[in-house]
Formats: structure tokens, C-alpha cells, sequence
């Protein structure tokens, strides 16, 4: 019992730990005269803007040129990981100085950010399966089901487009995908995003003349235009220099429209030697042998996704035991104020989805002056949702110690907290050992949300090697089997305490099943 | 002679619109073991509940072991000391219930150290001898590192009593001690009520062992509807009742 009581001390300090260097983290966000260039972009799927590839090697051509806006502000650029859609709200809470993510400038944007000089023209390209009629106009797309990314101009073309059935995507692999299997007639996305994704797939096809004009631009908070102005000099001292044409053509992006729009010559400087090393991917075919050699490269990844999964899973369990306690006691045994709190938490945590809380937990309160990592957040979000259901769970186990054993406590000269103590809560204890593990195996699977707060976990892990190798189903069936792997050794545990604890000894003993820990 | 160890006075206790005790009065002496009996429903082990204050009374008073409970009629609120005064009463009388209530997750020695150890903080090796030297007493000196589950219902009852003597009471309280036995274990337990009476225990018991309020209680108090009907010597209640609804229960018996 000493070392148990050690061993949560131990888990406790840690978590402070932790908590703490996350506050300092916080705090430094927000430091402004920082010599990094934090800027954020959603790297998943996202060829040939900024990405991991194959060897985990974050790439792409805004990260080129990033990198050298960086080194002309004499500043040291720092990658933040952000999901597209907490991209903006991100910047709005000072995680990070600006944004490069294929953003489209619009004057609906410019109300929230601001926009440097654009980086990048470009346009819609349609694509649809090979063999299909050409396509003059997006008019003829009447009556066609069309696949498009979340909060793109694309998406907005097509919904001003009259009949034309819009599905949108949060991958551009799975919208491509889609059009290969006959779910979709056709795809209309940015010109690098079919060129990466559509270009190198001899069942896809380009159609149809450049749909509309896009600019890229990078986006910075409103409450620093210096910094926009020091961008854009940057910016420009590369376009004089050539540097952004060499980058462009080595990505294979060096368009006449860009050519045009910069006043440079239309043939690219340099090979595209990028796009062929990403279009090569394709082609690579693979019996098992090579495709766990592929995993094998993103090892790191799963590795620190499983680390942060634990982490975020167990610190948030002990968290929903502890408040998950208290709230049973408020519950069961609490005074008048204590009591419908209790149960007014409860009810309203259990009622509500845990994304939601976790998005209020991590966009919303910034607005109240509560800024919380990621890590903190996700931790949070998941300790307190669970806590609502250790509370019923634990309320439901004190229930269940019949009344006599508190009456024998206080007969005996105990108070009312000594008998809870010594009596009443290690009997419940024992009692609600299956449902907390059943808990956590289900915390441990719902940890997976925090990924909505941009952290990688293993679902976050899957998602990026998903579309770095194309292929869900391999990726999705390993990350399936390590979420059931590191969660058998805490059924395993929970079920040796469980026996441990097992107050009619004389229950013949079982035999212990080895099978993975299934029977234990 | 001296002030009686329990004196009881005009106790008083209904749930909602049903009255339980109407006001029931007695005295016991140092050392009696008495034995109250009566009809289901009658009120007896309300009473002893109200004795240590499981059940908190409506009014009346209750002197034990030197503590005083008391209440007088339309007091709304308790005295804010009453929860002191009869978790102090509780540490110097003994308790044994129908159905043991022993501690399931904790084995026979356990049980038994556990109040001396949390209430009285007695250093462990005291409490574990003491302990023992209660087991013995009952008869289980074998079975302290036995888990209550692994014992008879004999022996899980004089495991109880040996609980409540760890603490060292005054007075010992007993409801229906052997109500939940199998016929064939009472007697064990009651030749312990029995020895402890031999050692000069004061001791009170609910029973339905008509045979045993007979033959080991100084006297016998039988209740009706929430009343005391009749105080008697022990042989006395059985030769010549002096209420006649004492007769009648009785006389099922004999």
C-alpha cells in the first residue's frame, strides 16, 4: 500500500511538473521579440505546401520559403503543428507568429488576419477519372457530385455553381480516392494539390481550362503589421534574387501565371526534382516486406505518439479518479451546496460531447484570458469529461456497501470520515475496479479527440503516415493493433488487483488465461 | 446500592406519523445482563438503537457509562453537542447486530484491530495482542488470519463480539444475535453472552432465545406496540405474568 501511495505521489509530482513547464510554455508564446519565426501550418496531407516525407524530413515549398524569409529577418524559423481549422484561431491566440498553409487571401479573411504580399498565384484545377468527356466550364458540372477540402475558393466556387452536388473533404487523398472507386464524378481543387496528389495517379486525369485566380499569402495577427512589413521585404529580396523561382520550379510549380505576375521568364530555372522524388512515391510497388519497411521510417512518429497517448491517457485518469472521488463523496455523503453541485457537474459534463469541451477548453477560453497548452488542455478536457463518469461510478459502489458496515464503524467508536475512510471506500474500492478499468480502456481510445487540439497522438500519427504512404488501410490495422496492445497491460494489472483484493477468499482460484491477458 | 450504569427515561421516537417508543423508561445495574423481548414490530430494537445513537431519539433521555443523551419534547433542532456526546457514548458501549457486519475485505484479526487502532490509536502490537487475547476469548484464537467469509455464522457473530470487546465498553448492546443462525450454532454464542455475564459485563439483548432470556438474564423486559408492558424477575415473567398480554406472548413458548 506504501509503494502504491509512492508510486501516485511520484505520478503527481510529474503531472505538476509538467503542468508547470506547459505554463512556462505558454508563456513564451507570447513573447515578441523572440529571435524565432514560429509560424504554423497543417502538415498532414499536405504536399507540396510543407510536409513530412518519406524520412520524416519536414519539406515542401512554403517551408523553402519560409525558411528563407526566415534567414532574410536574421531569424531562426520554428514549425508549429497546427489542424487547418485551428490554423487562424491559433494565431488569434499568439501560439505563433504567422501562418503559411496555402491560404487564399480573401477580403473575408482580411477581417480576422493580416495578409503579406502574395507568395503564390495559382488556380482550380478540375480533375475526374481517365476517359472521362472533357469539361469546358464549371456549369457542366451540373447534377455531378464534386469533391473538394474543407474552407477552400474552390469549395465556394462550386456552391455558386447551380446543381452541383458539393462534398467536402477534410483529406484531398480521400476525395482522389473517391473519384477512383466511383463515389465522385470529379475533384476540383488548388493547381498543387492535383498536381501532387492527382498528377502522379494513371487513373485520374487533368480537364477542364485554370478555374479562377488564387493568391497565397502569409497570414499574421492584425496587432502586428511590422511584422507583415518585414515579411514582405523578405519576400521580395527573394523574388529579385531568384530564389523563389528556383524553389517554385524545383517543386515543378513554376507557372506562367506566376512567371507573369513576377515578371520573370516563363521556363523554370531549375528541374523539378522535387516533384519527381514525390511523384516516385506512386510508383513504388510493394509486397509486405517493403510496406513494413515503410512503417519502419515512421517509427519516431508512432513511438511519440504512443508516448503522448499514455502520457495524456494516464494523467488524465488519475485526474478523473481524484475528481471523479470527490464528486461521488459531494454526491453521496455532501451537504446542501456540495450535493447539487455535484450533480449539476455531472449532468452538464456528461451531457455535452467531449470535443466540444475540449475545443471550449482550448479556442474558448483564450477569449476569458485563459490561455492553455495543447497538452494541458487535451489533459484537462479529458480528466474532468471523465471524472463525470468515475463520480456515478464510484457513487454507485458506495451505494452498493450495505449500510451495516458504516453502522458497525460508528458502533465501534469511529466518526462518520473514519469509517468512510477505513471501512466504507476500500469495500467500494474493490467494487468499482472493473468499471474504472472499462473506463480507461475507453479514455485511452477517446484520448484520440486531443488531436483536435494539435497534438499528435497515435490517431494524429495515423492520419500523417496515412497520407504520407497512401495507404489507410495498412497504416490504419497497425495503429488499430498498437491502441490494443498498450492497453492490455492495465486489464492485466486491474485484473491481478482485482484478485488481490477479492474479499470472499474462498472463490476457487482461476485459472489465469495467458492469452494476451484476454481472460484476465 | 450505586447509580444504575444505564438509565433510561421517558424515550420517545417515531418515524413520520408512526410512533416506535412511546416513551419507554428502565434502569440497569452493573453487571445485569437483561434481556428484552417481545413481538416483531414492537419497538426493541429501535430502543437499542437509540442506546448508542444509530437512531437519533425524539426526546427522553439516556444516561450510560457516564454520558448523558438527552432531548426534551418539541426540541426541533438537536443540540449542536448531541453528535460529540453519543459518538462518545459509542466508544464505551459495545455493539453486536443481527447480521454480524463484519468487514468482509479485512480478515478476523483485522476486524478486530481496527477500532483500537483508528480510534484509540493504540500502537499495533498492543491492539494485536489484545486482540487475541478477545479472540480466545470467544473461542477463535485459530482464525485471526481467517477472512470472515471462511467462518461459520457461529463464529462470525463471536468474531463481532470480539470486535466490540476490543474497545474495551462498558456496556454491551446485542440485537438479535442469533436471530440469522442456523439452529445448531446458537448455543455458542450465547455461552459467551453467558461467560461475559460470569465476568460481570453489563449487558443488554434484544432476543427471540426465550430459552435463553430464561435462563442467563437477571431480568426481562417485555415490549408491546412501542411500550413497556412488564419488568420482570426471569422466572418470575414465566410463572406469573402480571400484565396479560405478557401471558399471551409467553404462552406460545411454554
Amino acid at each position: 500500500m506504501k509503494r502504491f501511495l509512492l508510486r501516485c505521489l511520484t505520478l503527481v509530482i510529474v503531472w505538476n511538473l509538467s503542468v508547470y513547464s506547459c505554463l512556462q510554455a505558454a508563456d513564451q508564446t507570447g513573447d515578441k521579440d523572440s529571435p524565432d519565426l514560429k509560424w504554423a501550418a497543417a502538415v498532414d496531407s499536405n504536399a507540396p505546401f510543407a510536409f513530412y516525407d518519406a524520412h520524416n524530413h519536414l519539406t515542401g515549398f512554403e517551408f523553402e520559403i519560409i525558411t528563407g524569409i526566415a534567414r532574410h529577418m536574421g531569424r531562426e524559423p520554428k514549425f508549429i503543428q497546427n489542424s487547418w481549422d485551428g490554423l487562424i484561431p491559433g494565431l488569434g491566440r499568439g501560439l505563433y507568429d504567422c501562418v503559411i498553409c496555402g491560404i487564399e487571401i480573401t477580403a473575408e479573411k482580411g477581417q480576422e488576419v493580416l495578409f503579406t504580399d502574395p507568395y503564390y498565384i495559382t488556380f482550380e484545377q478540375l480533375v475526374v477519372a481517365k476517359g472521362t468527356p472533357p469539361v469546358g466550364s464549371l456549369a457542366e458540372l451540373s447534377g455531378r457530385k464534386i469533391g473538394t477540402l474543407e474552407q477552400t475558393a474552390a469549395l465556394r466556387m462550386l456552391e455558386e455553381t447551380p446543381n452541383v452536388v458539393v462534398k467536402s473533404y477534410a483529406e484531398e487523398i480521400n476525395a482522389y480516392n473517391d473519384v477512383c472507386n466511383g463515389r465522385l464524378y470529379g475533384v476540383l481543387l488548388d493547381f498543387p494539390i492535383a498536381k501532387y496528389y492527382a498528377g502522379p495517379n494513371p487513373a485520374l486525369e487533368f480537364t477542364g481550362p485554370p478555374f479562377g485566380k488564387i493568391t497565397y499569402g502569409i497570414a499574421v495577427s492584425r496587432s502586428r503589421p511590422e511584422l507583415a512589413k518585414q515579411i514582405n521585404a523578405a519576400l521580395h529580396e527573394m523574388v529579385k534574387s531568384g530564389e523563389l523561382r528556383d524553389i517554385l520550379s524545383r517543386w515543378g510549380l513554376w507557372t506562367p501565371t506566376m512567371a507573369a505576375a513576377l515578371k520573370q521568364q516563363t521556363d523554370p530555372s531549375l528541374p523539378d526534382t522535387e516533384y519527381k522524388a514525390f511523384a516516385a512515391q506512386f510508383e513504388q510497388e510493394g509486397g509486405i516486406i517493403a510496406r513494413l519497411k515503410k512503417y519502419f521510417v515512421y517509427w519516431p512518429v508512432i513511438l511519440q505518439g504512443c508516448v503522448l497517448t499514455l502520457e495524456i491517457s494516464m494523467l488524465s485518469m488519475v485526474l478523473a479518479i481524484v475528481v471523479g472521488f470527490l464528486l461521488a463523496l459531494m454526491r453521496v455523503y455532501g451537504p446542501f451546496p456540495l450535493k447539487p453541485i455535484a450533480i449539476l457537474y455531472i449532468e452538464i459534463v456528461r451531457g455535452t460531447p467531449l470535443l466540444v469541451q475540449l475545443l471550449i477548453l482550448f479556442y474558448g477560453l483564450p477569449y476569458i484570458g485563459i490561455k492553455l497548452t495543447p497538452f494541458l488542455a487535451g489533459m484537462l478536457g479529458l480528466g474532468l469529461n471523465y471524472a463525470a463518469y468515475e463520480a456515478e461510478n464510484y457513487r454507485a459502489g458506495l451505494l452498493a456497501i450495505p449500510k451495516g458496515q458504516m453502522e458497525a464503524a460508528r458502533a465501534l467508536g469511529m466518526t462518520h470520515r473514519q469509517g468512510l475512510v477505513h471501512v466504507v471506500v476500500p469495500q467500494a474500492f474493490r467494487m468499482v475496479l472493473p468499471p474504472v478499468t472499462n473506463d480507461f480502456i475507453s479514455l485511452l481510445k477517446d484520448s484520440s479527440l486531443v488531436s483536435a487540439v494539435t497534438l499528435i497522438d497515435l490517431t494524429g500519427a495515423y492520419t500523417r503516415i496515412a497520407t504520407q504512404t497512401f495507404d489507410y488501410f495498412g497504416t490504419g490495422l497497425l495503429i488499430a493493433a498498437i491502441y490494443l496492445l498498450i492497453g492490455l497491460p492495465f486489464v492485466r494489472l486491474t485484473g491481478w488487483l482485482e484478485k488481490r483484493l477479492s474479499t470472499d477468499r474462498r472463490t476457487p482460484e482461476q485459472k489465469p488465461s495467458f492469452w494476451l491477458g484476454l481472460g484476465a | 446500592m450505586s447509580e444504575p450504569i444505564v438509565k433510561v427515561s421517558n424515550l420517545r421516537k417515531s418515524y413520520g406519523d408512526v410512533t416506535v417508543l412511546k416513551g419507554v423508561g428502565f434502569s440497569v445495574e452493573q453487571g445485569d445482563l437483561v434481556s428484552i423481548i417481545g413481538p416483531s414490530g414492537c419497538g426493541k430494537s429501535t430502543l437499542l438503537r437509540c442506546l448508542n445513537a444509530l437512531e437519533t431519539l425524539d426526546s427522553g433521555e439516556i444516561r450510560m457509562a457516564g454520558v448523558t443523551l438527552e432531548r426534551s419534547e418539541g426540541e426541533r433542532r438537536l443540540d449542536p453537542r448531541f453528535h460529540d456526546l453519543a459518538h462518545e457514548l459509542r466508544q464505551r458501549v459495545g455493539m453486536v447486530f443481527q447480521q454480524f457486519n463484519l468487514f468482509p475485505n479485512k480478515t478476523i484479526l483485522e476486524n478486530v484491530t481496527l477500532a483500537p487502532l483508528v480510534v484509540n490509536k493504540e500502537p499495533r502490537e498492543v491492539a494485536e495482542e489484545n486482540a487475541l487475547r478477545q479472540l480466545e476469548k470467544v473461542g477463535l484464537a485459530g482464525f485471526a488470519k481467517r477472512y470472515p467469509a471462511q467462518l461459520s455464522g457461529g463464529q462470525q457473530q463471536r468474531a463481532a463480539i470480539a470486535r466490540a470487546l476490543a474497545m474495551n465498553p462498558k456496556v454491551m448492546l446485542y440485537d438479535e444475535p442469533t436471530s440469522a443462525l442456523d439452529p445448531m450454532l446458537v448455543d455458542e454464542v450465547l455461552s459467551v453472552m453467558k461467560a461475559l455475564d460470569a465476568e460481570g459485563m453489563t449487558q443488554i439483548v434484544v432476543t427471540h432465545e426465550i430459552r435463553f432470556a430464561r435462563d442467563a438474564s437477571d431480568y426481562i423486559i417485555y415490549m408491546e406496540q412501542g411500550e413497556i408492558v412488564e419488568i420482570s424477575d426471569e422466572d418470575e415473567i414465566f410463572s406469573s405474568p402480571k400484565d396479560e398480554r405478557t401471558r399471551r406472548f409467553l404462552h406460545r413458548f411454554l
